[in-house]
């Protein structure tokens, strides 16, 4: 049970939206699909939903081609939210569940757990347009989870959506995996995708620029930090080799190294100088990543 | 085809159920019957109020002296209740009390030496010819005995002056139909063929609106990443189309049961024009098959136009086109209604955007082979399919673009992104 991306390529006349694409993503896990505005992440997931055709490459989801066929087993929250505004929130889901394969009870069923899970029941009989924005962005969500999908699609699942009610939505979304479905996700938020996926990718300007576990890419990216906390004088740790930078504070200081050996001649010389008091190496935020590789190359 | 009917259910329910509909149908079905009873309506209105005729008091300078009594007498043998009242004043002041508006209007009269009668009347009204027109008659007549009198002829003498010579009018064209037929036939088909006028412009601007309005509340990719846009669009016009289909049958039996019941209480006038057993039913055919012609061809266009613009504000734009077609046809059918043997009509009538209500008078006005409406029944179908395939090539890449378009020049780009 996976989802599988081989060398996918798109072009709309002569510009590249993607280019040479490779992705795997297995049953149970979570693949974290990273990349700013325009780089091509909408494109992709309309190809994984046969919206579009890809110029080259092939798309399977177990070893089959996504067609309207297998359309019940997927779930797709749309970046832009889209729900009627005109239609009361259960019969919008009912119609919304039908379409994806369930029948009228299993729908009912499914939306009463789900506005109960979400905790927006006394919505049920209202329009769409009549809710906060948060809570269109529930129903949105129940949309995509109602039918109990085996490949989730979710682009941008948080945004719009405050801290109390991402972690009901992280929840939902882990138990989703957890029961084994596959799990696609796109979001700005890297902290998010630090929390939930084992597998990423970075992509810019169509092209993937990372990709990998999350461990992986954390260690390929070479540089870490170390933080030190002294009452002594660490000036004179600047020019050990393999030190990129380095900024001092009134409690010591933070060394971005080469690699992770040239912490342990960190710490030697931050002896000598005399006592310290917090010793740490730190990884790389996929933040600090996401920065590094897609900001360079506006640079 | 599950999610076919899934659509059709959705699209022809959301709609029904909307309170606008029910609005909408109510106060149409309200106006039929408050028109189908109008003449009872102001009866009764009358009843209440008083006679409703008021008394025309008419200020006449006669200087002649046996005119006034005669008038009097004249409109005394009609319905009207005009009095006649010798004026006091001199005409320039009756003249001034016209201009301020004090009295309506005054008349003054006199006889020449040749014994012609010159009548003058004046009023501020532009509006005012049914009492002029009165009056003149009535002064006619009285000239003409006056003038029998001076020649010494008898009444008799003077009737068998004035008999009408028999006159009738035969055509032998095959395809026309009696002058009664066809004063009968007029006025059905006009009626439906404004019915199919209007039935076909509001359905498919709801198709192109309720198209744009999912894409413009993107609700559209949710629902076409589960069932396809030619599905989708189909269903869609499907869906409508038997919403129009209900609520035209609400209006048909609303306006049946208003003439029944209307026409026993008011014999004559109106109601016997509209009575139903004269009524021809392949008329009634012609017009449902040609609604739904008209209806499939135009939804299909408009299911086309409308998946181009992505804000429901541009989608009267869009459809601007469309609707000129339309209102052409409309144009066209309601000049040929006095004679449908024209030859702009009968070509008209095979132009598929045009033939439901062109061909639709014709086959209403006129006894035509049965070969002509097949024919162009054949064509339009064919546009449809057509237009059904070509709207689908559209459709598929349309609802996926977003952007400011609001131009057909975007058909291009849509088939391109529907190939893709």
């Amino acid at each position: 049970m996976s989802l599988q991306l081989e060398n996918v390529t798109k072009r709309f006349g002569t510009f590249t939206a993607v280019n040479q694409l490779n992705l795997t993503v297995e049953k149970g896990s979570m693949y974290g699909f990273l990349g700013a505005n325009g780089a091509g992440k909408t494109t992709t997931f309309r190809m994984i939903l046969g919206l579009l055709n890809a110029n080259e490459g092939h798309i399977t989801w177990n070893d089959k081609t996504i067609s309207y066929a297998t359309s019940p087993e997927i779930g797709y929250l749309p970046e832009e939210r889209g729900l009627y505004p005109k239609m009361k929130v259960d019969e919008q889901l009912v119609f919304l569940g039908e379409l994806r394969g369930m029948n009228k009870a299993e729908a009912k069923k499914a939306i009463d757990y789900w506005l109960d899970r979400f905790e927006v029941s006394q919505n049920k009989n209202k329009k769409v347009e009549e809710l906060s924005k948060g809570n269109q962005q529930k129903i949105q969500v129940i949309a995509a989870l109602m039918h109990d999908p085996k490949l989730l699609i979710l682009d941008e699942p948080f945004s719009g959506l405050d801290p109390v009610n991402v972690e009901m939505l992280k929840k939902a979304i882990i138990d989703f995996r957890n029961n084994g479905a596959t799990i696609l996700f796109s979001s700005h938020r890297m902290d998010h995708v630090e929390e939930l996926c084992e597998q990423l990718s970075i992509i810019h300007h169509g092209k993937q620029i990372v990709s990998g576990s999350l461990r992986d890419v954390k260690r390929s990216f070479g540089r870490q930090n170390v933080r030190i906390r002294s009452d002594h004088d660490l000036h004179a740790l600047d020019n050990i080799h393999g030190v990129l930078s380095v900024s001092h504070s009134v409690e010591g200081a933070i060394f971005q190294i080469e690699e992770e050996k040239v912490a342990n001649d960190l710490l030697a010389a931050a002896l000598q100088a005399g006592p310290i008091r917090h010793f740490e190496i730190e990884e790389p935020s996929l933040q600090d990543i996401f920065i590094a590789k897609v900001g360079k190359e506006y640079a | 085809m599950r999610e076919f009917w899934i659509i059709f259910k959705q699209a022809f329910t959301s709609k029904a159920k909307a309170k606008s509909f029910t609005i909408t149908t109510v106060i149409m079905v309200a106006a039929i019957f408050l028109l189908a009873n109008i003449s009872k309506i102001i009866d009764t209105v009358q009843d209440v109020t008083g006679t409703g005729k008021s008394e025309n008091l008419l200020q006449v300078v006669d200087t002649s002296g046996i005119l006034i009594d005669r008038l009097q007498a004249e409109f005394a043998t009609g319905d009207e209740d005009i009095v006649l009242e010798p004026a006091d004043e001199t005409e320039t002041i009756l003249h001034e009390k016209v201009s301020t508006g004090e009295i309506d209007s005054f008349l003054t009269l006199s006889i020449d030496e040749q014994g012609i009668i010159h009548a003058n009347y004046t009023t501020m009204s532009m509006m005012d010819f049914f009492l002029p027109m009165r009056i003149q008659d009535a002064l006619q007549s009285i000239q003409t005995e006056m003038k029998a009198e001076e020649l010494s002829l008898t009444g008799t003498q003077l009737q068998t002056l004035f008999t009408p010579i028999q006159f009738e009018q035969k055509n032998v064209s095959p395809s026309a139909k009696s002058e009664e037929e066809l004063g009968q036939a007029r006025v059905l088909v006009y009626i439906l063929m404004f019915v199919i006028y209007l039935a076909v412009i509001m359905y498919s601007s709801m198709i192109a609106m309720d198209v744009a309005n999912e894409k413009s509340s993107r609700v559209m990719e949710i629902l076409i990443s589960s069932v396809s846009p030619v599905k989708h669009m189909f269903a869609k016009v499907l869906g409508i189309g038997l919403l129009g289909i209900v609520q035209i049958i609400i209006y048909g039996v609303a306006g049946y049961i208003a003439l029944k019941t209307s026409a026993t209480e008011v014999p004559g006038g109106m109601s016997d024009f509209f009575s139903m057993k004269d009524v021809s039913i392949s008329t009634l055919v012609y017009a449902a098959v040609f609604f739904l012609l008209g209806y499939f061809l135009y939804a299909t266009l408009a299911a086309l136009l409308g998946s181009l613009v992505s804000r429901a504000e541009d989608v009267q734009q869009m459809i601007m086109p469309m609707s000129m077609l339309i209102v052409i046809a409309f144009i066209i059918s309601a000049t040929g209604l006095s004679n449908p043997e024209l030859g702009y009509v009968t070509y008209a009538s095979f132009f598929p955007f045009f033939t439901p209500l062109v061909m639709f008078l014709r086959v209403g006005m006129l006894d035509l082979p049965m070969w002509e409406p097949l024919l162009s029944i054949a064509i339009t179908l064919l546009t449809i399919i057509i237009l059904g395939w070509f709207g689908a090539r559209v459709y598929r890449g349309g609802v996926l673009m977003y952007g400011p378009s609001r131009s057909l020049k975007d058909i291009k780009k849509a088939i391109q992104l529907g190939k893709e």
